[in-house]
């Protein structure tokens, strides 16, 4: 028991409304990235391998048309069943699915396409291969190239957003999620087996992380989320990808009125900004969670995305910084 | 400075503040020995983990180092509470180390060469990266970038801080494009990874140096090894994620033993100069 009283029949509301959302970020017939970009996108013509090592079936990348607009998209890929995901190892890329990505991220640059990526991965693969091929050589490279792309950048957090592995693709001038997505600093599970000491404490480690998409968006870390059809996304996929390939043509016609080197200069900006510290000589205490809050969190849960709420205007809100 | 554990254990036959077993090969090490050999064992070369402040003693020019920014503290903006709330884990960090965060930077010199040195302390939370660490990180390489001096980042930390969510992870992001922007400028930055360097430090800044140099034996890695071996099934090959196996890979240029780190450093920034300001701009004109 964390050692502030909490109500508990509040605790438990919240810890059920979050694991829920959870569940429904990695429900197996969920649409992922090519799923979605079936629907919404035309023209859709995949590109394969990294041009070092191989291609990675668990990161895709290619050219799409979205609503007239032609892109760059590049995103993780689950299995929608066992055989597939396996082949997929479950949307965990290995380096070279990041280098590919870091290749069609340069291709864009060159040739004017906006970028966007689909975000849905428990984390990099942490295997012994991906340790000698260089894992995190190669998201610290994909992120650090995606920080001054001189083209518009529109990342979707479409189911699990599941760290280092999932930023490698998400530093974007502006950050959806999708209604049911997650987006954490680690799984549940690991936050559990490492604070908790076992992972029967994913639920608790999921709401102590505030890993929604409301709750991201209340952070900052998300700009937009984007509604789901009741019962989720899984439920009428078709619907789902509808909404949200409306809402990314939306964002690309903002994005692509802007000039270049202003894009730059405010995603740098954007991320400049995130952070939360102080000067004092004391720490200083957070907001307790007390009941007011909960209950808060608990409404906040059941309606984000339901209503549109923050208008993302990545330019206005740049605070220019020294170099 | 010896290192202070928060919970001592037991006095046994030998007093623990004089005598120090090494974790390489069971030796025991007598402190104020170890301190002379720059906390490296004789027998073995083990190298033990050093403090920031070490650490700056041992890299920067005598009484060159200026502190900068060392008021910033943590707060707890996910309200986050695990057997502990964060802000009472900060408060017994910084109760037992001394420091406010688990990291410093400051301007400094190396054989005479002026430097913006960011320096990680793992003794402070797993040297983990929040909001502060990040933040320092990147006032580190925006003073260098300003200033036209070297970037120099000692690494040693257990990825992002968990306490603060996702706007730890973000520091990956914010570390990356400050660093991305030096690159771009032609202002050089050398990252020394120490043990151990893992996880999202590993997997933004410390990879990307333009020199990349190891301390001897440092575990540095993206994913924890048991989680490796547990993914593949397979036994994981020796010295798995030490140095030697960066090394062996491609990913460190150099392993250097701490005795040589400030000549190896001095003698590579004497060809990692900073590309005048002036020359950025025409070129931007052009």
């Amino acid at each position: 028991m964390p050692d502030r009283a909490l109500p508990p029949v509040d605790e438990q509301a919240l810890a059920e409304a979050v694991w829920s959302r959870v569940q429904t970020a990695r429900n197996v017939r969920r649409p992922h990235t090519l799923e979605l970009l079936g629907t919404f996108a035309t023209e859709v013509r995949e590109l394969h391998g990294d041009r070092f090592f191989g291609d990675d079936p668990a990161l895709v990348c290619g050219f799409a048309t979205i609503d007239g607009i032609r892109v760059v998209f590049v995103g993780h890929q689950k299995g929608s069943e066992v055989q597939e995901n396996i082949r997929r190892n479950f949307g965990m890329p290995h380096p070279e699915g990041y280098r590919k990505a870091m290749r069609l991220f340069r291709m864009a640059e060159r040739f004017g396409l906006p970028v966007v990526t689909f975000v849905d991965t428990p984390g990099a693969s942490p295997d012994a291969a991906s340790e000698e091929r260089g894992q995190a050589e190669a998201i610290a490279s994909s992120i650090a190239l995606m920080t001054t792309l001189r083209t518009p950048v529109v990342t979707v957090i479409t189911g699990e957003g599941g760290s280092g592995g999932a930023l490698a693709i998400a530093v974007g001038d502006v950050v959806l999620a999708l209604e049911n997505a997650v987006y954490s600093v680690i799984s549940p599970e690991g936050c559990a087996s490492i604070l908790w000491r076992t992972p029967e404490a994913a639920r608790q480690a999921a709401v102590a992380m505030r890993l929604t998409a409301g709750e991201q968006q209340a952070l900052g870390v998300v700009d937009r989320v984007v509604a789901e059809p009741a019962g989720g996304a899984h439920a009428d996929p078709e619907t789902a990808a509808r909404l949200l390939g409306a809402a990314i043509a939306e964002e690309l016609r903002r994005l692509t009125a802007i000039d270049p080197d202003a894009l730059v200069t405010a995603r740098y900006a954007r991320y400049r900004a995130i952070g939360a510290y102080t000067t004092t000589a004391e720490p200083a205490r957070g907001p307790a969670p007390d009941r007011r809050r909960m209950t808060e969190r608990i409404r906040d849960l059941l309606r984000s995305g339901r209503t549109v709420v923050g208008q993302a205007e990545p330019v206005a809100r740049s605070e220019e910084v020294d170099g | 400075m010896p290192i202070k554990l928060p919970f001592r254990p037991r006095r046994d036959s030998v007093p623990s503040d004089l005598w120090v077993q090494c974790p390489g090969c069971g030796e025991m090490l007598v402190e104020k020995q170890l301190e002379k050999s720059l906390r490296v064992c004789a027998k073995c070369g083990h190298h033990f983990r050093l403090r920031a402040s070490q650490r700056i003693a041992l890299l920067a020019d005598a009484g060159t180092f200026q502190e900068r920014d060392a008021e910033l503290v943590s707060v707890d903006p996910l309200g986050f509470v695990d057997s502990k709330a964060y802000p009472d884990r900060i408060a017994a960090a910084r109760a037992t180390t001394g420091a406010q965060d688990a990291a410093a930077w400051g301007t400094a010199e190396v054989g005479g060469i002026p430097v913006a040195l960011c320096v990680m302390d793992f003794a402070f939370m797993g040297g983990s990266m929040g909001s502060v660490v990040g933040e320092k990180v990147t006032l580190a390489a925006e003073h260098a970038l300003a200033a036209r001096v070297p970037l120099i980042v000692v690494s040693a930390s257990g990825g992002a801080r968990m306490q603060e969510g996702t706007l730890a992870l973000m520091q990956l992001a914010k570390t990356c494009a400050a660093l991305a922007r030096l690159a771009d400028a032609g202002v050089p930055f050398v990252s020394l990874l120490t043990d151990p360097t893992t996880g999202g430090v590993y997997a933004s800044f410390a990879a990307l140096g333009d020199v990349n140099i190891a301390e001897p034996g440092s575990l540095i890695g993206f994913a924890g090894a048991r989680v490796a071996a547990g993914t593949t099934g397979e036994a994981l090959p020796e010295g798995f994620q030490r140095a030697e196996f960066l090394f062996a890979h491609g990913f460190v240029d150099l392993v250097v033993p701490r005795a040589a780190l400030k000549e190896t450093l001095a003698g590579l920034l004497g060809y990692l100069r900073p590309r005048p300001a002036a020359a950025r701009r025409e070129a931007a004109d052009a």
